[in-house]
């Protein structure tokens, strides 16, 4: 165990440098940001990976994020205790929807389809509730007192990096105990055959609402983190399904099978975004969306395992090509309705 | 009875035409082919844009305009199928998904280049009809009875000829009916034309209803599969009937209440229903 955490810590650490070197402030934005979204990513993978499609993640992020900033500017109540409650919400809503959904075997299209109502909903809440909340306009978290930033967890680039690090680690963390224990198993057994998984004995539900809270609170923190960092939320960049598909692509383009793959998903995403914004401005509106779409397509016709499928592949086959059978993980394939 | 509730009923069974055309097309595509087209709102779209185009900057008469509109987007569901859905026909159903979903950026993002994110009208409406207390709008009217002469022109399709029972077939079972016979990807071909076809119709009813933008599909998208969900996936009876079930809902939810919260009360419905028939309200 020691020998294995060896290296990610040793990465983890030279990342955590990276303030201290004084980069440039676009390039700390683009790395932020890019680490939060990865945040997302991860966590939608964690279910996605077992069949468990959410079109919906989306609402996840708003769910914390609104908690958060609401908590902050009407009852004063500092983020950093406004973030876990926010999770702890995020989390519960994923079980309030999860446990009925898998206790009455909601699978497949039709799950897919209740999480993108969800999403719809708090997307449509948050707009109608526009008193509190601001609507589709948006709202700002309140700018703290001189002196007590720190402790509204309003932080420069360098803070909100560190943060965010510990955030990811904390997502690539659980992916990681989540393969080595017997969940993840159970999980894969589940996405071939549900009905043979019960019958030797596998909690099918239980062990899909597991997976369920994990992937719903690393969500919900990714959304804290997002809104608190950007100071702006609004419904449509943290609930709904714009966002919720933003987020399955980045974790479908950088592969859902590999622990990095959604990681490598957002850096490619977020990369993608910023060059199509830089190459065609506010000229060809629309541009981007048209490349992002036809990418999509291209991923899902000749890439479907994302990047890291293909750095996978050309791995093991010039290591050990007997291997390969292994690496292939069920695609999972809900029963026929 | 309060002439208003009266009013949002007859609105909602009005609303529910409209919805009813979508959610057959998808329904048809889902029910033989197997695959959920998450850009079909999308190609209604690009259907709204022919129409307004060909009408206000080509200058075509109205119905000439309409009559262009169904191949034009036709054709677009033939070539959907051929490039994107055919090649992953053996995909996991998430990946079809997705890739239909791709198809959803890429006509939003083409139709904001071409046509820029301006609202654009057609500019055409009729005279509001009083019946006994009621107002009711004379587009909505017109569009109510096309959408369920189209219904009944589909239906009359899938019974009575040759084809249509063919792909009556398919969706039963398709692993015996190519044994039979029956040639799947020729019905599928088919099947992504008319669902197409249904799209374009569809295209043509709302332009005279809303203004048309490369977001336009997002306000009907969603809920069009939810109600196609609702009817059960496939069933198109049942689609047809949770069309005009979603359509009382939203308009008397929104006589009510108002309009977005009554769009949560449809949505919770819908996951309600879910728990409750998992494989949609009409399921035998």
């Amino acid at each position: 165990m020691t020998r294995d955490l060896a290296l990610p810590l040793l990465v983890l650490a030279a990342l955590a440098c990276v303030p201290l070197l004084g980069p440039p402030e676009y390039f700390m934005h683009l790395a932020i940001t890019a680490l939060l979204v990865a945040l997302a990513c991860t966590a939608w993978a964690l279910m996605g990976r077992f069949g468990l499609v959410s079109f919906g993640h989306g609402a996840f992020l708003g769910i914390a994020a609104y908690t958060m900033a609401l908590l902050w500017n009407f009852q004063g109540i500092t983020p950093w205790i406004g973030l876990p409650v926010g999770v702890a919400l995020a989390a519960l809503a994923g079980a309030l929807l999860g446990w009925p959904a898998f206790r009455l075997r909601v699978v497949g299209h039709y799950f897919a389809l209740v999480t993108l109502a969800a999403g719809e909903i708090v997307r449509i809440l948050v707009t109608a509730t526009r008193s509190v909340t601001g609507g589709s306009l948006g709202m700002t978290p309140d700018q703290a007192p001189p002196g007590e930033a720190l402790a509204a967890m309003q932080l420069g680039k360098a803070g909100f990096w560190w943060l965010g690090l510990l955030a990811w680690a904390c997502g690539l963390l659980a992916w990681r105990l989540l393969d080595r224990s017997m969940t993840s198993k159970a999980l894969a057994a589940v996405a071939e055959d549900e009905d043979a998984a019960a019958s030797i004995g596998i909690r099918v539900a239980r062990e899909k609402l597991k997976v369920t809270l994990i992937s719903t609170a690393l969500a919900g923190l990714a959304g804290g983190l997002t809104a608190q960092y950007r100071m702006y939320l609004n419904p449509e960049s943290l609930a709904g399904l714009g966002i919720s598909l933003q987020i399955v692509f980045g974790a479908i383009a950088g592969g859902m099978y590999s622990p990095l793959g959604p990681t490598m998903g957002a850096l490619f995403t977020i990369g993608l975004d910023e060059t199509l914004r830089v190459t065609f401005g506010t000229q060809f509106i629309g541009a981007a969306p048209l490349v992002y779409g036809l990418l999509l397509v291209l991923f899902m016709l000749f890439l479907p395992r994302g990047i890291a499928g293909l750095l996978e592949v050309r791995g093991r086959t010039a290591t050990a090509p007997a291997a390969r059978g292994a690496a292939t993980v069920p695609a999972a394939q809900p029963p026929r309705a | 009875m309060d002439p208003f509730l009266l009013e949002a009923l007859v609105n909602g069974v009005l609303l529910g035409g409209v919805f009813a055309l979508p959610v057959l097309g998808l329904n048809l595509v889902f029910g033989v082919v197997d695959v959920i087209w998450l850009c079909y709102a999308e190609l209604v779209m690009v259907g709204m844009y022919a129409v307004w185009f060909l009408h206000t900057q080509a200058g075509w008469p109205l119905a000439l305009a309409f009559a262009a509109c169904l191949p034009v987007v036709a054709a677009l569901g033939v070539a959907l199928h051929l490039l994107v859905v055919r090649p992953l026909l053996g995909a996991p159903p998430i990946n079809q998904v997705l890739a239909t979903g791709g198809v959803l950026f890429v006509l939003q993002g083409g139709a904001t280049l071409v046509f820029s994110t301006d609202f654009r009208s057609l500019g055409v409406e009729m005279p509001p009809m009083e019946v006994g207390e009621v107002f009711v709008s004379g587009t909505k009217l017109a569009a109510f009875v096309a959408a369920l002469f189209g219904a009944a022109a589909l239906w009359a399709f899938l019974k009575f000829t040759y084809v249509g029972t063919a792909i009556r077939a398919i969706a039963r079972d398709r692993e015996v009916m190519p044994l039979m016979g029956v040639d799947p990807r020729r019905s599928y071909l088919v099947t992504s034309a008319i669902g197409g076809t249904l799209a374009g119709f569809a295209a043509c009813l709302l332009v005279v209803q809303l203004d048309v933008h490369p977001f336009v599909g997002l306000s009907f998208g969603p809920i069009t599969f939810i109600i196609c969900v609702m009817g059960g996936l496939g069933n198109m009876l049942g689609g047809f009937l949770a069309a005009f079930l979603m359509g009382i809902l939203v308009s008397v939810g929104g006589f009510w209440w108002n309009t977005e919260m009554s769009y949560v009360v449809a949505f919770a419905f819908f996951i309600v229903v879910m728990f409750l028939r998992p494989r949609g309200l009409f399921a035998r």
